[in-house]
């Protein structure tokens, strides 16, 4: 199959952007949709042009580093799917995609489709983590974990920190992200020293670092590639007005 | 796919060669349902080591499935049956969608089609018990050190290996040594800064510089087809001289003709890659010179020279009861072995076998 990209072009964070057009010749529908564009990158290297920068790692659709707009959806047309588990075979030839990187205020362009998206990582670090002694293994049944709290903390320890959901939303609010971190922890008795001081850090961080506030839209939902329910948001919520209210 | 989907999953191939039928239309006892057949005890759990040249037999034969023939049938048909479609989902949910998103092929009604594939290098960097390595001050953890996988994996080991470095080792020993070493304060004009700068620097202008005609890629293809045939499922002392004697052949081409555009100064990916391809030169000789070494089967090293008549790995303790901790003397030198024995005080190793 042949398509035509538009892909955005930019050199750096402070060079302008553009758009410009390649085409991505026989290209086979099993392929994914980075191969694709190494199949692309490979004309470019060979015709002398420098290859489109896009940020990967696992190829597996679980580690986070993948993503960018196609035609204005964060990680393309397929649901529940990250670019690197999304198929050519869900494009027809001669599909016209628009290749775009997040965009939002908190995460600069690096170069063409990657972005800096360490404003997530200080998200984690004022907040995301338990206090726990190491160094001996803890008694196994002196914590017990009710299981549907086991299954919504596993839940929402699925996010991977891709930032679809900051680039879909038209706040660019990273309200799904931190949601999912705050109950990820927040759900289990392990997290529970920190639960208040966690809720209030990484909200604060979260607005610290310029992502918008959530008014319910529901986009991030819709193009989570791991389904993060909103109602980590409300969880998120509930926790940092009850931690604002009572807590220590 | 995950190892673990083997806890459920049946594997098989037709029993015939260029059977072409699909799965479905295969009456069971048409199917060759290879590890429970050669393996009875243990069936489809044998170590992954045993089950990938298993499947890399059968398909070697001619009863691959799939287009490509390089393929064996993971199925769950008699799971589903048997536990229902909501216990599958349950414990395999993920990864059933993963598989139908890269093949487009739904694993409830057909078998899943796998080969093995190359996922992690055994071995890693040589640490001592407290998982410090060689330069004083920098620790290995996790899989990157050699410690607690030898020459074979099992499921979940980089988990495992995150958890106990990172939960019980580290903890104790790296506090340890914060606490018991005087540090002084080191500025970026410090001699041994400005010399590793330099290095770095005159690296990256020589990837630059060789504007040659080849991709980072295509090298990085190249190299790993060939470590794959000769350093792969099975390794035989002839194919692994062919690979010692074409790596460095192919070193000296990238290093002429490898074409990284753009520059050094900002965020740049093939420059990155053409760094690392660059080691896995490095790294892709050292693990064939050790596998030649290496006249045993052992685990996941399997010489083809040494299996027992039923073609199981042949171990030789007498002689091999060591760890192969190779030291790094410069780029394009000779490595250096050094043997660590292995003492075994309660449990011995002994010939494994799956019947």
């Amino acid at each position: 199959m042949n398509l035509i990209l538009h892909v955005w072009r930019q050199k750096n964070a402070d060079a302008p952007g553009r758009m410009v057009r390649y085409e991505a010749r026989d290209i086979n529908p099993h392929m994914s949709f980075l191969e694709m564009l190494d199949v692309v990158n490979q004309g470019l290297i060979d015709k002398g042009e420098e290859p489109i920068a896009y940020d990967h790692d696992c190829h597996e659709g679980i580690c986070g580093m993948c993503g960018f707009m196609i035609n204005g959806v964060a990680h393309g047309p397929e649901r529940g799917t990250t670019v690197c588990q999304l198929h050519m075979r869900h494009f027809k030839d001669g599909d016209e995609l628009y290749l775009e990187p997040w965009r939002s205020r908190a995460f600069p362009v690096i170069k063409d489709l990657a972005v800096d998206r360490s404003a997530f990582d200080r998200i984690i670090a004022a907040g995301g983590y338990i206090s726990v002694r190491t160094g001996n293994a803890p008694e196994a049944g002196s914590i017990l974990v009710p299981k549907e709290k086991a299954e919504l903390s596993m839940d929402a320890a699925a996010c991977i920190g891709c930032g679809a959901c900051v680039a879909m939303c038209p706040n660019g609010s990273a309200a799904l992200f931190t949601g999912a971190k705050i109950s990820h922890l927040g759900l289990l008795p392990q997290g529970q020293p920190e639960r208040d001081r966690r809720a209030i850090a990484m909200v604060v961080q979260m607005t610290k670092e310029g992502f918008g506030h959530c008014t319910n839209v529901g986009e991030c939902e819709a193009v989570c590639p791991k389904r993060i329910k909103i109602e980590v948001i409300a969880r998120m919520h509930r926790d940092y007005l009850r931690a604002a209210l009572v807590g220590d | 796919m995950s190892e673990s989907l083997r806890n459920d999953g049946r594997i098989w191939v037709p029993k015939r060669k260029g059977d072409t039928r699909a799965p479905g239309e295969i009456p069971v006892d048409e199917r060759d349902y290879f590890l429970e057949r050669k393996y009875p005890a243990f069936g489809n759990l044998v170590p992954r080591d045993v089950a990938s040249r298993n499947a890399k037999a059968v398909c070697d034969e001619g009863r691959g499935v799939g287009p490509s023939g390089y393929g064996v049938y993971l199925d769950f048909r008699s799971a589903l049956q048997r536990l229902g479609r909501a216990v599958i989902d349950e414990r395999y949910g993920n990864l059933f969608e993963m598989y139908a998103d890269i093949t487009g092929e739904d694993p409830y009604t057909a078998p899943m089609r796998i080969y093995p594939a190359s996922h992690y290098t055994m071995g890693g960097l040589w640490v001592d018990y407290n998982l410090m390595s060689t330069v004083p001050g920098l620790y290995v953890i996790g899989e990157a050190n050699f410690s607690d996988h030898g020459a074979n994996r099992l499921g979940a080991s980089a988990l495992m290996q995150g958890l106990a470095d990172g939960y019980f080792i580290l903890p104790n020993t790296i506090g340890d040594y914060l606490a018991t070493t005087q540090f002084e304060k080191i500025e970026t004009t410090h001699a041994a800064f400005r010399s590793v700068e330099a290095e770095v620097a005159a690296n990256t202008r020589r990837l630059l510089e060789i504007q040659g005609t080849r991709s980072v890629d295509s090298f990085h293809r190249e190299l790993g087809k060939l470590v794959w045939e000769h350093c792969g499922m099975g390794r035989t002392a002839e194919g692994l001289k062919q690979a010692l004697a074409k790596i460095p052949e192919l070193r000296e081409q990238y290093w002429k003709d490898v074409r990284v555009l753009g520059d050094g100064d900002e965020f740049n990916q093939s420059l990155e890659k053409a760094g690392r391809v660059g080691d896995f030169f490095e790294l892709a000789e050292l693990m064939c010179r050790d596998a030649l070494e290496r006249n045993e089967s052992c685990g996941g090293h399997f010489r083809e020279e040494c299996q027992t008549p039923e073609g199981e790995a042949l171990r030789n303790d007498a002689e091999y009861s060591y760890v192969s901790a190779w030291e790094f003397r410069g780029a394009g030198n000779a490595p250096a072995l050094n043997k660590e024995p292995l003492e075994f005080e309660y449990v011995h190793p002994s010939q494994r076998s799956y019947k």
